[in-house]
């Protein structure tokens, strides 16, 4: 079995929800809030939502989307906003500026909903991330997996997604390492690929075990 | 003695079969860095309220985490009881006056508490407006200082909001249950949400026989539809509301309706809100108003976990714990957008939301005609609610807030 040089350092990370200034009660404040809202902002409601809310594997997949179907009822754009998938970005400035785009094309296609009030307001908040250690490390795949196993949601997350933009690659940490490390490049894709809108964390990390099960028997 | 007694204690590895061994290794790795680090909790009660319900279950499970917290509860006599009251009512918009001599009692007694409260752990969180001055006490770069507010601040009194402001604004960071209840401040301000114990007895697994006793007791019928709202019985739950939801309802299906919160006797404005519920009911056999004892878990556990829907039709809402309970119980709820409820109910994902009484009976009678969605609206509820408003997760958040204020992030 292959012996990795470097370890693979199990973190986890909790967030705090900080709430902004700003708010949005039309689609076209929405627009202004998303021009003018932090990166943190940005990344709270898109990429932590989808933490947060990974039970949800239908019809949701970022704040921005939820809002718009629910408070003011325009499904169409709720639609595109939700067709953005963060595994496309390495940046929050790309992303944010696909956002703006697609809610600026909406309200200059159609004025007449851009300044109509939605039920409830849109709180524009955004993630304080602390980070610590959990204490263990792998060096080898068995070791991986029995790390894996144990993880809390916020730690798979924090691996499997959020990693995306510490990396500014199009992969996460799990499929860096196995990669990098262990040269295990065609696992590393498969668990690249499993899909996060599709699958819950749960289900997501039991895709992966499997997906490694079936390497080792190879060794 | 300002020190609070804990009620009882649930071992932090109890919550392992709950939320899964990994969530409890990852609390006592965010507590590491804190360990024997001192934090002192104060709010103005040791029992009954949300908040005394909270530390009661917060601060032995930081206890097993090797953080050195107290709970202290500051003393008060009645006038400081009275005013406070005043406050709290108003800053939560209801018209009044405040006069000066209000505000000199409210200055007093915090001066007082701070001349016997210890007010010097590393870490002071101060639960609520009435201990608020006791900031009065910090010493300049001494120690961190936030401020937690339960209440619905969307709409304060004028008067009252700008006293409270000036001694806000000097904590390092205010914490509240809905970014609609935050203010304008020159100080950080972070989303904390209430937390259910799902180990306590009001959410605990019960035995079917037990709910079925109840029940029989109560003369609900088991075999029809249960729409329930378990609330005091107060003009803001708006339960006459309820009521004509359900008559709207029973058109189309065979349910009854059961109104249960606390007893009115010792509350002038429930025994009247009380009333013109029972008028409205119009001795219909199909309504059970029940008046439960103060403290009832079991009983509301119980008729939680009977109901097929629950409703919870708040004209205003702190953030409305009740609906996390039935949704930990994996039941469908029908609640009004109001409050922190929108937090917990996701239109369509993990309950439905409504914006008046026909809207109520409207959504009511679409999940009685497709059970299978409220059942998936309850899996998912239930799954919003362990991921969020569940006590191991109020405590992952504020050992994050004091590692935060501890790296000064």
């Amino acid at each position: 079995m292959n012996l990795a040089e470097t370890p693979f350092d199990f973190v986890t990370a909790s967030y705090l929800t900080r709430i902004g200034n700003q708010s949005a009660g039309t689609l076209a404040e929405l627009l202004t809030g998303l021009e003018h809202c932090s990166d943190a902002s940005i990344f709270h409601h898109t990429f932590q939502t989808l933490g947060t809310h990974h039970f949800l594997t239908e019809g949701f997949s970022n704040d921005f989307a939820q809002w718009t179907h629910s408070s003011t009822n325009r499904n169409d754009l709720a639609e595109q906003l939700a067709a953005l998938d963060i595994r496309d970005y390495t940046s929050i400035a790309a992303l944010r500026s696909d956002l703006c785009r697609v809610v600026r094309d909406f309200c200059e296609a159609q004025p007449q909903f851009a300044s109509q009030s939605g039920l409830e307001r849109f709180y524009f908040c955004e993630s304080v991330e602390v980070t610590v250690p959990l204490g263990h490390s792998a060096r080898n795949l068995d070791e991986f997996r029995e790390g894996l196993t144990h993880l809390s949601h916020a730690a798979f997350y924090f691996h499997f997604i959020s990693s995306r933009l510490r990396l500014q690659l199009q992969t996460n940490d799990f499929s860096h390492w196995l990669s990098a490390s262990l040269g295990l490049r065609t696992l590393a894709d498969s668990i690249n690929h499993i899909d996060v809108y599709t699958n819950t964390l749960d289900s997501a990390r039991a895709k992966m075990l499997r997906l490694i099960d079936r390497e080792r028997k190879k060794v | 003695m300002t020190e609070a007694l804990l009620a009882s204690r649930i071992p932090l590895e109890n919550y392992a079969g709950v939320v899964g061994a990994g969530e409890i290794e990852e609390l006592r790795a965010l507590a590491k860095p804190l360990r024997n680090r001192s934090i002192e909790m104060i709010n103005s009660t040791a029992v009954g309220g949300g908040v005394a319900e909270i530390l009661n279950r917060l601060v032995p499970l930081a206890e097993e985490l090797d953080l050195s917290i107290r709970w202290d509860v500051m003393q008060g006599a009645e006038e400081f009881f009275d005013v406070t009251k005043s406050f709290h009512n108003a800053l939560h918009g209801e018209p009044y006056q405040a006069k000066p001599r209000d505000f000199e009692v409210f200055l007093s007694y915090n001066e007082q508490n701070r001349a016997t409260l210890p007010l010097d752990a590393e870490f002071v969180v101060i639960h609520d407006p009435q201990p608020a001055a006791l900031i009065d006490a910090r010493q300049p770069g001494s120690n961190h200082w936030v401020w937690r507010c339960h209440i619905d601040l969307s709409h304060p009194n004028r008067a009252v909001w700008d006293f409270l402001e000036k001694f806000v604004s000097r904590y390092d960071g205010a914490m509240f249950s809905s970014p609609e209840f935050s203010r304008q401040l020159p100080i950080p301000q972070y989303l904390f949400y209430p937390a259910i114990d799902p180990l306590s007895e009001k959410n605990c697994p019960l035995d079917s026989e037990f709910i079925q006793q109840v029940l029989h007791r109560y003369q609900i019928d088991p075999q029809r539809p249960i729409l329930t709202q378990i609330s005091r019985f107060d003009r803001l739950k708006d339960p006459v509301g309820v009521i004509r939801a359900y008559r709207i309802v029973k058109r189309y299906f065979d349910c009854q309706l059961v109104l249960a919160g606390g007893s009115a006797s010792d509350d002038p404005e429930g025994a009247l809100v009380l009333k013109e519920v029972l008028r409205a009911a119009e001795h219909d056999p199909d309504i059970k108003i029940l008046e439960l004892p103060a403290w009832a878990p079991l009983e509301v556990n119980a008729l939680q976990r009977a109901s097929t829907i629950v409703v919870q039709k708040s004209l205003r809402e702190g953030f409305g714990l009740t609906v996390s309970e039935a949704l930990w119980k994996k039941k469908p709820v029908v609640a009004s957008a109001v409050g922190g409820i929108p937090a917990q109910i996701i239109h369509k994902h993990t309950g439905l939301l409504a914006h008046s009484v026909e809207g109520t009976a409207y959504q009511i009678r679409f999940l009685l005609s497709h059970p299978e969605i409220a059942a998936k609206l309850g899996e998912h509820g239930h799954e919003h609610v362990k991921e969020n408003f569940l006590i191991t997760q109020k405590l992952k958040r504020y050992l994050a807030l004091f590692l935060m204020l501890d790296r000064r992030l």
